[in-house]
């Protein structure tokens, strides 16, 4: 519950800046707070929670949604403290730019009696967040690993092409090899490219030229994938391996739907994840049920077979 | 460092012929460089791999003959891989809206080409003429435009990846992919604009003025060198190179976004400056910039070639590489001197 105290600094600073300090009892705020689009993820990101914040305005008249969009960690704790001084939410659906920095804005968030929902990527600290949605990094590499394992039949050599140095892209390397233990798969080598498409085209250039025999190749994402494709064409060795990346990237969805021998699969780790969280905050409000804990998105594979229901042709990304 | 004096100055000796470390510095750095590269793998020498790398270089390399001239003349642009983004965005939305009008074949590629061309022209001149005639530093100004350029790409791609239409791409493929007499399409440009650049550095008046006005501007002006006017001109090739690179980049995966062209600025400067260039102006090499921006990628593609070295220390190795190089050529600028 809100202070005396910081219930009258709300009540200055609306009174100041002309929003009304108290909603009715049946309206809601929410504040989503995001990183900006500076990468293609990102990007799709930002369109479906745009796309989430139409649906569920008109869906529930009594809810209104504040989309901030920051930079980098510093501008999203600024954001966070916005969000509570100036449009007094009720709730916050947060993705963090990153976990230790923003731990402690969240959570004097939540001091403030806000419902905290934190997507992707986990604060340092429990007990602060109401509700937990995210991927799950560990099992996406997993599902990579099990799909190359069973396609080569146990034996076959193999190249990876790294994320960004970061706990997300450890996460799905150990996944990844955990499903290959015990087969007779090698890994000729693993690179970082970064999740970029001109890294992934560099680095596969390089594996080309150093090994003769490839049999496929985890990229782990999809922008990866496109620039690894460009120098396997380039060297023409399209038919002698498989290219396998990951998060659902229109693109590459539309090559699995299309039956591409190239690009026969694509897992999922769905920037439209912010929708899901969008989604469960309102339901906090609105259903019977309680809505609190951990949601955690499967990671399917994506085949030939269930690709449309996961082709968003309109979003960037 | 103002006690050294220009080369041009010094008594030659007879007959001209005496090793210059200076000059053929960055050039043994690089020989040094492959041998340890062959050492590593012997994949190195194999002709895909000295291709894919030549043709690599090319973008940082075109740039940083642009950028040689810049730092010469004692300006800096910020500005350069935030430009190629903007221009390669702007490039494939112009295609993709021309496909319609003129069908998928060469006359599209030509436009999004010229287009590019007066892009890269006019960014330039804006970076050009804010800082000679708005009195702002060089630094400033092109930290501001390389916001600005980004964060245009990344509203002209909402946020995602503008990738050019599929058959657009297969007439405009062969720029990247494509050799001539054995050669790729890239490494003959990059090779060209080198030649072109080291001739206006080293045998026009324009290239004299350059160094003039980085030694000391204050000198040029009052030996009537229109400052303002060849130092936006130097911003002009700049703009001109990074046009140049990106009609080489675009075909190469056909795609611009917000991650497009990072840090290019920084690896266009850094091989100036391994050339032999001096970062405060005056005094510029070609060559040594062509050398510069090959050395670069080579040392991405050595790391690549090993898994010896792990991958989070890439960026140790390549920072040491980068510090030894430019510091065996200051070393020895010392021992020509005394």
């Amino acid at each position: 519950m809100p202070t005396l105290k910081t219930t009258l600094a709300a009540f200055a600073t609306a009174a100041v800046l002309g929003v009304p300090a108290t909603a009715s009892a049946e309206d809601y705020t929410i504040g989503v707070s995001i990183p900006s689009a500076t990468h293609g993820w990102a990007g799709g990101l930002n369109f479906h929670a745009e796309e989430a914040k139409k649906r569920l305005e008109k869906l529930y008249p009594n809810v209104s949604i504040t989309i901030a969009t920051a930079s980098n960690p510093g501008e999203q704790a600024n954001d966070l403290e916005d969000l509570v001084s100036l449009r007094h939410i009720d709730a916050l659906v947060v993705l963090p730019f990153e976990s230790g920095p923003l731990t402690d804005p969240v959570r004097r968030v939540k001091q403030e009696g806000v419902f905290v929902t934190v997507v992707d990527r986990g604060l340092t600290e429990d007990g602060i967040q109401d509700l937990y949605v995210a991927g799950n990094n560990q099992e996406m590499g997993r599902v990579s690993g099990k799909y190359i394992r069973e396609r080569l039949e146990d034996e076959g050599k193999i190249v990876v092409l790294r994320g960004l140095p970061t706990v997300v892209d450890d996460q799905r390397v150990e996944g990844f090899q955990s499903a290959l233990e015990g087969s007779n798969i090698e890994i000729l080598d693993m690179q970082h490219a970064n999740w970029n498409r001109d890294d992934g085209f560099e680095v596969m250039q390089d594996f080309l030229s150093r090994f003769d025999d490839i049999d496929a190749v985890w990229a782990q994402d999809d922008d990866t994938a496109l620039g690894v494709i460009e120098a396997v064409r380039q060297a023409e060795r399209e038919d002698e391996l498989f290219i396998v990346g990951g998060a659902g990237m229109k693109d590459i969805i539309k090559r699995v739907m299309e039956g591409d021998d190239l690009v026969p699969v694509d897992v999922l780790y769905p920037p439209a994840m912010i929708a899901t969280a969008m989604d469960l905050t309102v339901q906090h409000f609105m259903s019977n049920g309680p809505v609190l804990g951990e949601y955690i998105l499967a990671s399917p594979l994506i085949t030939q077979d269930n690709a449309e229901q996961y082709y968003h042709p309109d979003s960037p990304f | 460092m103002s006690i050294v004096v220009p080369d041009n100055n010094k008594p030659m000796k007879r007959n001209g012929f005496r090793f210059d470390i200076k000059t053929w510095g960055p050039f043994i750095a690089l020989i040094a460089l492959a041998i340890l590269g062959v050492l590593i793998n012997s994949a190195f020498l194999g002709a895909d791999n000295l291709s894919n790398m030549l043709t690599r270089s090319a973008f940082i390399g075109i740039i940083a003959v642009g950028a040689t001239f810049v730092i010469t003349a004692g300006g800096l642009d910020l500005s350069v891989g935030s430009m190629a983004a903007f221009i390669a965005g702007v490039m494939i939305i112009l295609m993709n809206g021309l496909v319609e009008q003129f069908g998928v074949g060469i006359t599209t590629v030509l436009f999004g080409i010229g287009a590019s061309l007066i892009l890269g022209m006019g960014a330039g001149f804006i970076n050009g003429v804010v800082t000679t005639k708005g009195k702002i530093e060089a630094f400033i100004v092109t930290l501001g435009t390389m916001g600005i350029y980004r964060s245009l790409v990344t509203y002209l791609a909402d946020g995602g990846t503008l990738t050019l239409d599929w058959n657009v791409r297969d007439v405009y493929r062969p720029v990247y992919y494509e050799s001539l007499l054995g050669i790729p399409i890239p490494v003959w440009v990059f090779l060209l604009v080198a030649l072109v650049g080291y001739v206006l550095l080293n045998y026009t008046r324009f290239g004299r003025y350059c160094f003039a006005i980085g030694s000391n501007e204050k000198v040029a002006e009052y030996s009537a060198i229109h400052v303002d006017r060849v130092k936006t001109l130097t911003y002009v090739l700049q703009g001109v190179c990074v046009s140049l690179a990106t009609i080489i980049y675009v075909p190469r995966l056909g795609s611009a976004s917000a991650a497009t062209g990072v840090l290019w600025e920084l690896e266009a400067i850094a091989a100036v400056i391994i050339g032999g260039t001096v970062l405060k102006g005056g005094h510029g090499r070609i060559w040594g910039t062509v050398v510069g921006a090959i050395m670069l990628t080579m040392i991405g593609n050595i790391l690549n070639l090993t898994d010896a070295i792990s991958n989070y220390l890439n960026g140790t190795v390549q920072g040491i590489i980068i510090i030894v190089a430019v510091y065996l050529q200051r070393a020895s600028w010392k021992k020509n001197n005394v």
